[in-house]
């Protein structure tokens, strides 16, 4: 596949140029090797899956895209132009969110402080302003809430909104933790594993808002997540990793017809 | 009522202002122990630190006098100006953002991700090179420090009360720089609350507090968050080193106050603004009253000095988080 082609997805949406490439990454923590040269492209408005066993390097890639690691070698992308070893909160300035695999939300904040905190790359006024609290500052607060306000509204949470997240049962406080990420309108959305200890329902909740997520607001959506079914059923295009290398690469049905990746997850006889 | 009631409550309003007075050193370590989990041991040393230098400021005095003479074999001393309370505060709390931006770019920043032992024992060493360089800037001597607050007793208090006892009732005795001291931490202490509850910057100190690795996902910068939390502590530091040092003179011993702050906070909770305060009054009306009521009649008077860590001990046992503290719940 050409990188600068578009493509048009089965349900009719069109996808865009690359918005982050991965070139050749390796990553290696002392001797051990996590990710071992590994190349793929994130295309504006797709949903792309990064899947494969456990250990298999997945959240070590989605480290590496929002700056906690910086690989040893290779190289990152961001809208077409290189990107320098930023720091983490440098690369969510620049627009890229995330959530995490064991929910990091501010548990003694509420639920409108959390995602308020989201917006905070979106606050040009200083310290000062904020401090003597002048028409500026005030006026920026308010247009920030009402953001957060629509994403409250769009993740159905309203009911929540001044409760401490501590206190929220477990898929609730991942859905806070999308909308904190929502809130920073970002051009790249990580989720790592959204739907990581979920029933059925609060699963299928989750799904339709990634879907809603990336239909409404064109979100870019870069996702790891263990459910196949699930993976098959929302992802545009996956990558599947094992033991730090890329095994497959490709649309749902291609990867599920590719043998590399049936024999990382059933298993193969040794003979 | 009897006078004996009467001088009570005396000993009551008494203690409250001596723990307003405890409560603002209390306050600068919660600040830091929640954005950082750095217990900071330079506390004290800072608010001496911050009094030295607004003395030595206001009068003018040469810094590194001692030095510069040793040096040149010259003999300066002052200035021989002095500079307006005013401008002395601004140059003392600029001296303090200063201190703040130094120490997170020659100890925090290289100490990121260590054991909080580690950051402590940091603290520590920061505290004696604080000490010895504040002696070195400004010299060992006790200063007197007056930036205006009047002092001694309240005569209006003391007389408009006088007629509630009898003969041997000559009204509340309360040193007006404690009644000053008072209104001031309630403003300190409002200020910060509303400054964290309401402000873009406010949120983002609390966020670190919770969670470092959310906070840097969500664009916070740590390193300027520890720069502003080490301000807004110095800030609180110069403001508990105004108050005792208007009180006992600038003097080195200055920074032992620290040692009376960790009651406090052991009571409060470490990560509790209103528990630093709480806590600071328990401590100050628990030692008089204890002393009034127990001490001097029974015990042989001088309880106050071991009563707040006595009282530590036992929350200690009983309440290890603190009346405000989070809990602590180890999960297995």
């Amino acid at each position: 596949m050409n990188t600068m082609e578009t493509y048009t997805t089965p349900d009719g949406r069109t996808i865009g140029g690359p918005v982050m490439e991965m070139k050749n990454i390796t990553l290696r923590f002392g001797g051990v090797v996590a990710i071992k040269d590994i190349s793929f492209d994130i295309r504006e408005g797709e949903i792309r899956a990064i899947i494969g066993p456990n250990g298999a390097g997945k959240s070590s890639m989605l480290n590496v895209m929002n700056g906690f690691y910086h690989p040893q070698e290779g190289e990152v992308f961001f809208h077409g132009k290189k990107r320098g070893p930023l720091r983490p909160y440098q690369i969510a300035e620049q627009g890229v969110a995330r959530t995490f695999q064991n929910i990091a939300l501010f548990k003694g904040m509420s639920t409108l402080d959390n995602i308020m905190c989201g917006r905070l790359t979106h606050s040009k006024t200083r310290f000062l302003s904020h401090l003597l609290w002048k028409g500026k500052a005030e006026a920026e607060e308010s247009a920030n809430r009402e953001k957060v306000e629509k994403i409250i509204d769009f993740l159905e949470i309203q009911t929540i909104r001044k409760t401490p997240v501590g206190r929220l049962p477990y898929g609730l406080q991942k859905r806070v933790e999308l909308g904190r990420a929502l809130a920073a309108e970002p051009s790249l959305l990580l989720l790592d594993e959204p739907m990581a200890g979920m029933n059925v329902e609060e699963k299928e909740d989750m799904s339709r808002f990634i879907l809603d997520v990336n239909d409404e607001f064109g979100t870019t959506i870069a996702l790891i997540e263990h459910d196949m079914g699930v993976v098959m059923d929302i992802a545009d295009r996956v990558v599947v990793m094992d033991y730090g290398k890329k095994i497959g690469d490709g649309t749902p049905a291609e990867v599920l017809a590719n043998q590399d990746v049936i024999d990382a997850y059933l298993g193969v006889a040794h003979d | 009522m009897s006078a004996g009631f009467y001088f009570g409550v005396e000993v009551f309003l008494n203690g409250l202002m001596s723990g307003v007075m405890y409560s603002l050193v209390a306050l600068g370590f919660v600040l830091i122990f929640k954005a950082s989990g750095v217990f900071n041991y330079a506390q004290g040393v800072m608010a001496l630190f911050a009094a030295l230098t607004l003395v030595g400021v206001q009068s003018g005095q040469v810094p590194f006098a001692h030095l510069i003479n040793a040096v040149f074999g010259t003999n300066v001393q002052h200035f021989g100006w002095e500079v307006p309370t005013f401008f002395a505060l601004l140059i003392a709390l600029a001296v303090m953002v200063l201190f703040a931006v130094l120490v997170e770019k020659f100890v925090l920043k290289h100490l990121v991700n260590q054991e909080p032992i580690i950051l402590f024992m940091a603290t520590i060493g920061l505290a004696y090179f604080m000490e010895g360089f504040g002696d070195l800037m400004w010299g060992a001597e006790i200063k007197k420090l007056d930036v205006g607050i009047p002092q001694g007793g309240n005569l209006w208090i003391e007389e408009s009360t006088a007629f509630l006892g009898g003969d041997g009732f000559y009204g509340f005795y309360l040193d007006t720089l404690d009644i000053y001291a008072t209104v001031i931490a309630a403003i300190l202490v409002t200020s910060l609350v509303l400054f964290s509850k309401y402000t873009k910057t406010g949120r983002a100190l609390r966020a670190v507090a919770d969670d470092h690795q959310a906070a840097l996902s969500v664009g916070i910068s740590l390193r300027a968050i520890w720069v502003i939390v080490w301000a807004i502590a110095g800030f609180v530091a110069l403001v508990a080193g105004i108050m005792w040092g208007s009180k006992s003179g600038v003097q080195f011993s200055l920074s032992l106050i620290a040692l009376k702050a960790l009651p406090v906070l052991i009571l409060g909770g470490f990560t509790s603004i209103p528990g630093a305060i709480v806590g600071g009054l328990i401590i100050g009306v628990g030692e008089k009253m204890f002393e009034f009521l127990i001490g001097a009649p029974f015990l042989g008077g001088a309880t106050e000095n071991w009563f707040a860590y006595m009282l530590a001990l036992m929350f200690l046992v009983f309440r290890p988080q603190g009346l405000f503290g989070e809990k602590i719940i180890e999960r297995v």
